[in-house]
């Protein structure tokens, strides 16, 4: 037998390591930190956004996280926190339930957002009401535990969220790996869904659910809506691929380090001078968001 | 277990993984992810520790207590484990939806520790026939990252070395009622002798082939499962099989081959680091759960 991979730290050797990244590492001088209760100016000339209150002498922070002025309007973006759907949103999400003419879809807000039988394509792609038929066959097109892409249409007044897959681009995801992350690292974009050059297809949910799969490459533009599965082996090229952009998502997503296809090309490629078990390990973890975050600020 | 929700395709393409000797996290079959552990840091505990084996996050304490000895083993003192399954951990755990497997795994440490050859009770004895230490083990799930059986044995492992039991003397024999001093000093006690106590290694099988420290998703995928106590000399102490699927007799053979070399490496470097922290003595800085 080949020798396994094992190691086995004690607690504060990673400490101490950390200490020596972050002192090179400076925040944006624009970029302010706060927990909970904290005093973010005492200028009475600004508007009251998310994640802050005021009290008689100026206004506070509500949430850990980073202050954002837009104007006069100041919020804080909590670091770590449920989703809080946008219309327009691209989201990834998990069956949790079939109901009548609805899928309960979890998606890391916190109430459970709803599929309706009418905003998916039907199968062929026909247009037309769905029937008695389609509201019986509903669990053989999604059962509970499939994953799917979806967009958000609607946010109801509770703030749970209605989807549609009415895209091509859209519906059940096949084979791949799927990563939870902060719905706050993920940034938000034109496009979510990236081709990265190593044979490696990246969706970035809005939601903090990041899926990542094997390209496709028989397709022609948009996608197959999820009517065809394919389910042969991928390819052993394929799964390191997959594997490598996996764990640099779970480096970036540590330290930190905002989600959108630039810093995961550059934390691909700092990757891959480490042998893939390397990657587990939190000291290069570290040095990969550190040089991802250093090609950033060259740029 | 606790269960994730995977869906079938997801399942195929752990399941090639594993054929194919790749796993989702770029692992080998064989391969376990980084752990990191830390002792002695609770305070009122006599001994304890915190292990993080990928997201998996368990406390340990032990608490020693005077109490009087059986009557089956007058020279022997007793270990006890409690499992407490943290609803912060996975909601499942809300209300008694830990207990089954708080209790499968207490009785799973108990067996393992059973054998006087892997952990010697008589090191607990005080006064034979009358009293002795007992050990309650408090162990406390934290976070549900998977393989939760490896996770809380070395973590027990990690307390129990860490364990001083105060020294105590008898002055006076006082009507057949023993009078028992303890040492004023905290620092003046003994450690336990833990060189042969074993910890759990859990195969699971997944298709063909088995796994070692499995993440929750490869958890849904597996039909079956053996866990097994080993310790640094390489003796099984005990074998458990989980889940509802089977094994094939050359299958098992060869998991439990592959398990105790599992077991016995993660022994000696858990022995080695527990060593080299105790080394560094008890000013040593505390990290606790900030590190």
């Amino acid at each position: 037998m080949v020798m396994p991979v094992i190691q086995l730290e004690l607690a504060g050797v990673d400490a101490q390591e950390r200490d020596k990244f972050d002192g090179g590492h400076e925040m944006g001088s624009n970029q302010q930190l706060v927990s909970p209760g904290d005093l973010i100016t005492t200028d009475v000339g600004f508007m009251r956004g998310h994640g802050t209150y005021t009290k008689e002498d100026g206004l506070y922070a509500s949430l850990a996280g980073v202050v954002q002025r837009v104007n006069k309007l100041i919020s804080v973006t909590p670091l770590k926190t449920k989703y809080q759907g946008e219309i327009g949103d691209v989201v990834v999400g998990r069956i949790t339930e079939v109901q009548q003419k609805r899928w309960k879809v979890n998606t890391n807000s916190r109430l459970d957002s709803v599929l309706l039988l009418s905003s998916v394509n039907l199968p062929g792609g026909e247009l037309r009401r769905r029937s008695a038929e389609d509201e019986l066959s509903m669990r053989k097109y999604l059962q509970e535990g499939d994953l799917i892409s979806a967009e958000v249409q609607n946010v109801y007044h509770d703030g749970s969220l209605s989807l549609h897959t009415r895209s091509l681009k859209y519906g059940k995801l096949s084979q791949g790996t799927l990563i939870k992350v902060s719905p706050s690292l993920i940034k938000r974009r034109k496009t979510h869904f990236h081709k990265l050059p190593c044979g490696v297809s990246v969706i970035l949910g809005n939601n903090g659910f990041v899926w990542v799969s094997p390209t496709e490459h028989e397709e022609e533009g948009g996608g197959s809506g999820g009517f065809s599965q394919n389910l042969s082996q991928v390819p052993t090229t394929d799964r390191t691929g997959i594997a490598r952009v996996r764990n640099c998502i779970l480096a970036l997503a540590q330290n930190g380090v905002m989600l959108w296809d630039t810093t995961l090309a550059n934390a691909y490629d700092a990757c891959l001078k480490y042998p893939l078990t390397d990657l587990l390990k939190s000291d290069v973890m570290r040095e990969i968001a550190f040089v991802t975050r250093q090609n950033l600020e060259h740029q | 277990m606790a269960t994730v929700l995977v869906s079938e395709t997801e399942k195929l393409y752990v399941l090639h993984g594993v054929q194919e000797d790749l796993r989702v996290d770029g692992r080998a079959r064989m391969d376990v992810r980084p752990i990191v552990v830390e002792t002695d840091l609770v305070t009122h505990t006599s001994g304890s520790a915190h292990l993080r084996l990928a997201n998996s996050d368990i406390l340990v304490g032990v608490k020693a207590e005077l109490e009087a000895t059986t009557p089956a083993r007058p020279t022997e003192g007793r270990l006890e484990f409690f499992v407490d399954c943290s609803a912060n951990a996975t909601p499942d755990f809300e209300g008694r939806g830990g207990e089954n497997l708080a209790t499968e795994i207490s009785q799973a440490l108990a067996r393992a520790y059973q054998s006087a050859h892997v952990f010697d009770r008589r090191q607990l004895g005080v006064l034979a026939g009358q009293q002795c230490w007992v050990l309650y083990v408090d162990i406390l799930i934290l976070e549900c990252g998977g393989n939760l059986f490896d996770a809380v044995s070395m973590a027990v492992k990690a307390a129990l070395s860490s364990t001083r039991i105060p020294k105590i003397s008898v002055t006076a024999v006082d009507g057949g009622e023993p009078e028992l001093e303890l040492s004023d000093d905290p620092f003046d006690g003994a450690k336990l002798d833990l060189r042969s106590a074993p910890i759990l290694v859990t195969l699971l099988r997944i298709g063909n082939f088995c796994v070692v420290d499995p993440t929750p998703e490869e958890e849904a995928c597996a039909s079956a499962g053996v866990v097994m106590g080993v310790n640094v000399q390489g003796h099984v102490t005990m074998t458990k099989k989980v889940g509802s699927g089977s094994f094939h007799q050359r299958g098992l053979i060869e998991a439990l081959k592959n398990g105790t070399a599992i077991g016995v490496e993660l022994n000696r470097q858990l022995l080695n680091k527990l060593e080299e922290e105790d080394l560094q003595g008890y000013q040593r800085p505390k990290f606790g759960f900030l590190s």
